[in-house]
């Protein structure tokens, strides 16, 4: 994957605020990056970080009382963000497909897998006969090593992994360039996992499209993506590529998370990082990371780090990098 | 010495369809026992749809076994009535896997919370019910004032996830069944939680059935591990000799499978055989994806009792002698050697 191809995916000052009762959280704070075609980019951080709002925001799926303040999100040179509701609602699954956290769980208990694929078809006003439509929906249950006669089955009859399955053919239905899934595997077990990952792995290829993992698990991100991002309290702090991440992270942060990875050989340590997230409504100033970082300098407490292109094309929001830019 | 819990050659068959009747035994033949005075941490492990939301619902008495017979301190479940019925509600706790269905929408945390105290009659006070609602609450590293007055769709899914357990701990149960607690919240919070979990069984007699698919948890918290396929025991035993070496071949699959964070060790590149819809219902269950298959494989070999704490149904084992079903809890030990 050449890296001076144009990019298929350019997230630039996305912002989103959620306004609570109990004040204004910033969810996503300036984040930017770029996807190329047939690229996959891991997303990671803590729990509450803002992974899932990042993916709701990319599909302009963020209800109140959050709100997006600003921001582009290109695909193939097109602006989402610019669209007219009609053509955004079109956009989905066509150009940009989001597997949501815990989408198993959203299907219809009380309607046929066939019915929800051909629905989310039809609802793009694809005027196929109904022959072709169901042919189409039976190869998308194929290219996840499903079983046909899924089709004429209710959730309930399947376990976690084909549901989850059936939710991934339902987000490559209509071929989109960009394929967000949000802990797609989390409730799977290593065997599934690894043939869900190859799933993705090989749909990706057949239709070229860049794929966003979030998760939280580092194992599967080494075994999987290209380039790993890292975000702490609605920020990216750092994006590398896979090796440079597992072997040098950069961010004091991303270096913890590295860290605190189990092994068979580290049997009941329980090695976390020091502290809590920090609550979205009451950021530390300066670096949100600042009271748990390590290596925390008099400028963090103050300073908020702006994001810098470190050793050739890897991104860092660290004070410690400020020179290196 | 009085039992805990006590299953009795349990098997669970769902039927579906009327003409061209379908069944999947979701369970086979489970006998188990956990003792009153032994609190342990116990590990169901198996890929999806091997069975185990199937033993979390019927241990909480959600649905009834198709044949045998589940005993809570002397009692079948599925006879409980008036106060027996309250005190296992309430003994018996579950977190479940999927933090999004259980939660009502339209209710609040605090909602969510407060009822269990209500109902069992855990607090006298109103501030005695906030003090344990913050407990709980912290224990899983949330700040309460950050989650209390949130709808579920304002926390993001770890948050969920925590509060499930969260809920569970505000009961302090004897036995609580986590199926897949911590799968949405990260490495560090994952051990936060799981420690969380060892002090609950060490320093309050909790018993716990900790069902995942994530060995690598098993393994730092559970003594005792029981490997599940298409609803029968494939392997038992000692949690650290079963993982470091697994000896029934699908165990090695799901060793193997670990995806590890290392670049180094990669995923096998060997294709895995998918599990296919039907499969075989005679012979060893793992015989359609089994690379080391035979010509006896299509009998069902019993458990062989390879060491004092291990077990593996599987004809490569067949010098060993083999032990009874009903015998699996002695392969279990209660403590880790590191305890012991
Ligand atoms: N509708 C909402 N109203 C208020 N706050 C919200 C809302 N949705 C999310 N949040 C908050 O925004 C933050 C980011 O949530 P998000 O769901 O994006 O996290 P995440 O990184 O996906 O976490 P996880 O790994 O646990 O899924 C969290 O602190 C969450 O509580
Ligand atoms: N209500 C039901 N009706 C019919 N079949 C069912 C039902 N519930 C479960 N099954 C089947 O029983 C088997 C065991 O399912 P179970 O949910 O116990 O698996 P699991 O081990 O928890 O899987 P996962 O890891 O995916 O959660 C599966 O083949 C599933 O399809
Ligand atoms: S900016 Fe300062 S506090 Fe923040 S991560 Fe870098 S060194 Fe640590
Ligand atoms: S009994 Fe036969 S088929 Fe089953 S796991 Fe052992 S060798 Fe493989
Ligand atoms: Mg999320
Ligand atoms: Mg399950």
């Amino acid at each position: 994957m050449g890296q001076d191809q144009k990019p298929v995916l350019r997230v630039s000052n996305l912002e989103v605020t959620y306004y609570t009762d109990s004040g204004r959280a910033r969810a996503l704070d300036d984040v930017s990056f770029t996807l190329n075609a047939g690229e996959k980019l891991g997303m990671v951080g803590e729990s509450g970080s803002g992974k899932s709002t990042l993916a709701l925001a990319m599909m302009r799926m963020i209800k109140p009382p959050g709100r997006i303040e600003g921001g582009k999100v290109e695909i193939g040179g097109i602006d989402l963000m610019a669209l007219s509701d009609e053509d955004m609602r079109q956009a989905r699954l066509s150009k940009i497909a989001y597997i949501p956290q815990g989408a198993m769980n959203s299907l219809n208990p009380v309607t046929r897998i066939g019915s929800q694929l051909v629905d989310a078809i039809r609802s793009h006003g694809i005027q196929d006969s109904r022959a072709q439509v169901e042919e189409r929906c039976v190869n998308a249950l194929k290219s996840v090593d499903l079983d046909p006669a899924v089709f004429r089955m209710y959730p309930h009859e399947l376990s976690g992994g084909m549901k989850q399955r059936v939710c991934i053919a339902i987000g490559i239905l209509l071929q989109p360039s960009v394929i967000i899934a949000d802990e797609p595997t989390s409730a799977l077990d290593v065997v599934t996992q690894r043939q869900v990952m190859e799933t993705i792995d090989r749909v990706k290829d057949q239709i070229n499209a860049a794929v966003i993992l979030i998760g939280h698990d580092m194992g599967l991100m080494a075994q999987f993506v290209d380039r790993v991002a890292v975000m702490y309290s609605g920020r990216l702090v750092e994006v590398s590529t896979t090796r440079e991440m597992f072997t040098n992270p950069v961010h004091p942060y991303a270096a913890a998370l590295i860290s605190s990875l189990p092994n068979l050989e580290n049997k009941g340590v329980f090695q976390g990082i020091p502290g809590l997230a920090p609550s979205l409504l009451r950021l530390p100033g300066g670096c949100s990371f600042h009271p748990r970082c390590a290596k925390v300098m008099d400028i963090c407490k103050t300073t908020r780090p702006l994001t810098r292109r470190v050793q050739g094309d890897r991104l860092v929001t660290c004070h410690l990098y400020n020179e290196e830019a | 010495m009085a039992n805990l819990l006590e299953l009795r050659h349990v098997s669970k068959t769902y039927s579906r369809g009327l003409i061209n009747a379908k069944s999947t035994v979701a369970l086979q033949d489970i006998s188990l026992t956990l003792k009153e005075d032994e609190p342990t941490i116990m590990t169901v492990a198996g890929e999806s749809g091997s069975g185990k939301t199937t033993l979390a619902m019927l241990l909480l008495g959600f649905i009834t076994p198709t044949t045998g017979q589940i005993i809570y301190r002397g009692k079948d479940i599925t006879t409980l009535e008036g106060e027996d019925r309250l005190a296992f509600r309430r003994e018996v706790q579950a977190v479940f896997q999927d933090p999004f269905a259980v939660f009502n929408p339209f209710y609040t945390v605090d909602h969510l919370l407060t009822v269990p105290i209500k109902q069992f009659k855990l607090a006298k006070t109103p501030a005695e019910a906030r003090a344990k609602m913050d407990e709980a609450l912290k224990a899983v590293g949330l700040r309460p004032e950050d989650v209390l007055g949130r709808f579920p769709h304002q926390l993001s899914g770890g948050q969920r996830q925590r509060i499930n357990v969260a809920r569970a701990l505000l009961l302090k149960p004897r036995l609580l069944i986590a199926d897949e607690p911590v799968s949405m919240v990260d490495a560090s919070l994952r051990a936060s939680i799981l420690e969380t979990l060892r002090n609950l069984q060490r320093d309050h007699g909790v018993s716990i059935i900790y069902i995942t698919h994530d060995l690598t948890t098993a393994y730092h918290i559970a003594k005792s591990i029981i490997v599940l396929y298409r609803g029968g025991v494939m392997e038992a035993g000692d949690v650290d000799q079963v993982i470091k070496s697994p000896q029934h071949p699908y165990t090695r699959l799901l060793v193997d499978s670990i995806p590890w964070p290392t670049l180094d060790q990669r995923w096998g590149s060997d294709t895995i055989k998918a599990r296919e819809a039907g499969g075989s219902s005679v012979g060893c269950p793992f015989r359609t994806r089994c690379p080391m298959a035979m010509e006896q494989c299509k009998t069902q070999p019993p458990l062989y009792h390879i060491k004092q704490k291990q077990a593996a149904a599987c004809y490569l084992h067949a010098e060993h002698s083999s032990i009874a079903a009903e015998r699996l809890s002695e392969l279990l030990p209660v403590k880790s050697e590191l305890e012991a």
